[in-house]
């Protein structure tokens, strides 16, 4: 099976039915992508599947071949991303586990709506759990995240 | 300041590979081993007993002896070191300390992360540790230049003697050669250039690119993953089990009877989940068969009735209870909580002869280490631990009985093969190691005029201490854990007859401390019925307890802080309710206020605002993160966390039973952060106690119920 990873393209031999998350973690090493529940409750496995955030945890790998898939890897290594910015000039993380997910489901959002209110932001993040209680560093993360992509568009 | 240097702390130091200084503090015995260490072919990477290393490059390492699980230590430890050394910040790094003697608490004795302790227990330390680098530092380019040292002054990595100047990575072969000063001169605190201001996190860059290594990542070569199917029951074994199914499935490699139940490893995580449904296990399930929550709080119940071992004793509580004017009384009680940390429980092990390799987060090493060296038939100096970054701790990985570790080594052991077992989030969630469930009876006895003249309590729950090695710290029946926060509770003091008394019955369900431990439950009960006390004496609930609590206290001025931010006792929206509590743990204390309404039967906080005094403050943003992150916390607990029991099983499994607060239910958080000059105390446990009952408090001004069990549920 093809997977293509971060503009990499990969040929694996697993079942299909296993989830594209312990594809990513177990067969490519790429561990950026956390798992946190299996049963998409709580965001942390969250990748890009052509852009759109998904819960690699439930996703069987073999609907992901022939898409673009992004992991937190390729988001951007050096920490350049917009939403990788505001997360480091505001210190959202504390444990970190979770910030992956955080990170590609805020990622996805400022995308899709450049200017997103409190409300988009709760809409595209309450799937996303955090315990270290980092969520108001992460709503404020956002908005100053829409805030540097829109100053570099 | 002149911290005088304690035989524990004995400066050491050594020269490192490619000319860098390495500052230890440590036992002499230690030092001797260092230096043999060092000449030996497979030298460990990072010696033990160095507290910080000066590369050639100026790059500064710091080793953290405690675990980096969310709290900041990873930045505010370092930040003391840097203070002192006088180095540049941004060449500043951090990495976790192996297991080591050297390493362990001063507090403590043993090497572990817990109790809100790691910056205060280790502040001293660190900046010895800093500024005797920096005297020698400074020798090294006083000698080299021909000048007195005190003509030398060391700023932002380098030395510096009018217009020369050399970089301390150039000075750090030389400083290695010689003596370490044995009480280096500290700097006084209003000299500090870092400490006191808010500093970003180190581990931001690694953390924000996923390439931050938790457990969970770790890669060994021919490395198995684990999943372990475990009693259904608390107690229970394995009577007999088929693995024929198992076997079959692809990429199982072997099946294990271990103690803790029967083992699938595979070639990765996915088969071993499969692998494991498809085990066939007949269970004996022991004493917990047929238990349930309503039964067990039934008993509770009635314990709560009978006296039970004196924590807490002064005059006569029960005459003076007879007597008083107005008598209120009251019963609550809060469920086992999971900890359910984002990052499952993991543990990854290689075993080869006479050596035993662990990667794992814990905040147990030594203990660890101990229970790894007796299962592998080891010394304790055989087994190293590599402590990752933790994917969050709360108590659960500071485990006396090292439940994760000792079951990974037992299935390297089984197995002969290197083995990471990884925990799914169901097998957390009914993994047990519980904070314990409790009941409190309390009555109270107010005067004419209001005023409290008598107070009894009484407490029924599990004791943490009980079976594990801190055993011996239990007095006269008392496990202070139990107690903490409601027999030192500081309204105490000013009523004559009060008595505190304490059941500890025993259970085989797991218990364990949960992020403030005996304050997760006696900070609920005693603000709440301090607040029933407040209305039954018609008063406000802040009037009524500053005239309780002693003037000038730490309590009255982040109480009378916290409410004046708040704006208490302004008109709010109608519908809304506010409520307050006031609490002491680990050292420091904090008010919270909070505003709550209920939208469409659901409880809505709209916001909290928290005062803090926990003395010098090193990294405020990194306070006022550990406040907003206990709040969070705790409000999980106060509106959504339960374990329950039925038929003797669990009946929670993943955060869709076992739900947690999320973003869209997050109300405001404000911080203010009084900067006093008592002692330093902790941040990582004591924003988590005062918020349940400031929320039940708030919400009994908003509906006129009084909720006196977690979690908080509206009639």
């Amino acid at each position: 099976m093809k997977l293509q990873v971060n503009g990499k393209e990969h040929d694996v031999s697993v079942p299909d039915d296993m989830p594209l998350l312990w594809v990513l973690r177990d067969v490519l090493g790429l561990t950026g992508t956390k798992f946190g529940c299996g049963m998409a409750q709580c965001g942390a496995c969250t990748v890009h599947l052509d852009g759109k955030p998904l819960r690699s945890c439930v996703l069987p790998v073999a609907r992901a071949a022939g898409h673009k898939i992004t992991t937190i890897e390729g988001l951007d290594a050096a920490g350049g991303h917009p939403v990788q910015k505001a997360w480091a000039e505001l210190d959202v993380v504390q444990c970190g586990y979770c910030q992956s997910g955080q990170i590609m489901a805020a990622a996805a959002l400022i995308e899709q709506v450049p200017k997103p209110t409190d409300g988009d932001i709760d809409a595209a993040l309450s799937g996303n759990i955090c315990r270290c209680g980092t969520y108001q560093r992460i709503r404020a993360a956002v908005h100053l995240a829409a805030e540097i992509a829109g100053g570099r568009a | 300041m002149n911290a005088s240097l304690s035989r524990r702390t004995f400066l050491t130091r050594s020269a490192v590979a490619g000319g860098g200084l390495l500052i230890g503090l440590s036992l002499p015995t230690s030092v001797r081993r260092v230096f043999a260490q060092e000449g030996a072919a497979a030298a460990p990477k990072i010696l033990p007993n160095a507290f910080v290393r000066i590369g050639a490059d100026d790059t500064v390492t710091v080793f953290l002896k405690h675990s980096e699980m969310g709290q900041g230590i990873a930045t505010s430890l370092p930040m003391a070191v840097a203070e002192e050394l006088e180095c540049d910040w941004s060449r500043v790094r951090c990495e976790h300390a192996p297991a080591h003697q050297d390493y362990a608490h001063t507090v403590f004795g043993i090497q572990m992360t817990g109790g809100s302790t790691s910056t205060w227990e280790s502040f001293d330390q660190l900046r010895l540790a800093g500024a005797a680098a920096r005297e020698m530092l400074i020798s090294a380019a006083a000698t080299q230049w021909g000048v007195p040292a005190s003509a030398c002054r060391a700023e932002n990595g380098f030395v510096i003697q009018g217009e020369r100047r050399a970089r301390f990575g150039e000075l750090a072969a030389a400083a290695a050669a010689l003596p370490v000063p044995s009480s280096p001169k500290l700097k006084e605190p209003q000299e500090w250039k870092l400490l006191g201001r808010s500093t970003h996190r180190l581990d931001s860059p690694e953390k924000i690119t996923g390439k931050a290594e938790f457990g969970i990542d770790v890669q060994r070569p021919g490395l198995l993953t684990a999943l372990v199917a475990r009693s259904p029951w608390f107690g229970g074994t394995v009577r007999s089990f088929r693995s024929e199914k198992a076997k079959a499935v692809p990429g199982v490699v072997d099946v294990v009877q271990i103690p803790s139940g029967v083992a699938v490893l595979a070639e990765h995580f996915w088969a071993a989940r499969k692998g494991r449904e498809a085990l066939e296990i007949d269970w004996d399930a022991g004493s917990l068969a047929g238990h349930s929550t309503a039964a067990q709080l039934e008993d509770f119940r009635k314990k709560a009735r009978t006296d039970g071992a004196v924590a807490a004793s002064k005059g006569d509580a029960a005459a003076a209870l007879s007597r008083a004017a107005q008598q209120v009384e009251a019963e609550y009680s809060v469920p086992y909580l999971a900890h359910a940390m984002m990052e499952p429980l993991n543990c990854t092990v290689e075993l080869r002869p006479g050596a035993c390799e662990i990667w794992t987060g814990t905040q147990f090493q030594t203990g660890d280490q101990a229970a790894a060296a007796q299962i592998a038939g080891l010394k304790p100096e055989q087994v190293q631990v590599h402590t990752t970054f933790l994917g969050g701790g709360f108590g659960r990985r500071a485990n006396p009985r090292s439940d994760f570790v000792a079951e990974a080594v037992h299935l390297a052991k089984a197995s002969g093969k290197p083995v990471k077992v990884v925990w799914t989030r169901e097998d957390d969630i009914r993994g047990g190691y519980y904070r314990p469930s409790w009941v409190s009876r309390l009555r109270a006895g107010l005067d004419a005029t209001g005023k409290p003249v008598a107070w009894a309590h009484t407490l029924v729950g599990q004791s943490i201490m009980m079976g594990t090695p801190f055993a011996a710290m239990i007095k006269n029946g008392v496990d202070e854990t139990s107690v903490e926060g409601a027999a030192n509770s500081p309204y105490l003091a000013g009523i004559a007859d009060h008595r505190v008394d304490l059941h500890s019955p025993e259970s085989p369900i797991p218990v364990l401390w949960w992020r403030s431990v005996g304050h997760s439950h006696t900070a609920f009960v005693v603000e709440s019925f301090v607040d029933e006390l407040a209305h039954a004496a018609k008063k406000d609930p802040v009037a009524f307890r500053r005239e309780l609590l002693p003037a000038d206290s730490r309590h009255r001025r982040v109480l009378d802080t916290a409410a004046e931010a708040f704006g208490w006792g302004k008109p709010l929206p109608a519908g809304h309710g506010a409520g307050i509590a006031v609490h002491e743990s680990f050292g420091s204390v904090v008010a919270q206020a909070a505003e709550v309404s209920v939208e469409q039967g659901s409880i809505r906080v709209h916001r909290v605002v928290c005062a803090i005094d926990c003395g010098p403050v090193v990294n405020p943003d990194g306070v006022e993160a550990q406040m907003q992150s206990g709040i969070v916390y705790g409000l999980s607990a106060a509106l959504y966390g339960e374990i329950t029991f039925k038929d003797g099983q669990v009946e929670q499994s993943n955060f869709h039973d076992y739900p947690v607060l999320r973003l869209h239910e997050m109300p405001r958080i404000e911080v203010h952060i009084a900067r006093s000059k008592d002692k330093m105390g902790g941040a990582g446990e004591p924003g988590t106690p005062p918020i349940a009952p400031a929320v039940a408090n708030a919400l009994f001004a908003a509906t006129g119920q009084r909720l006196r069990s977690l979690p908080l549920r509206l009639a």
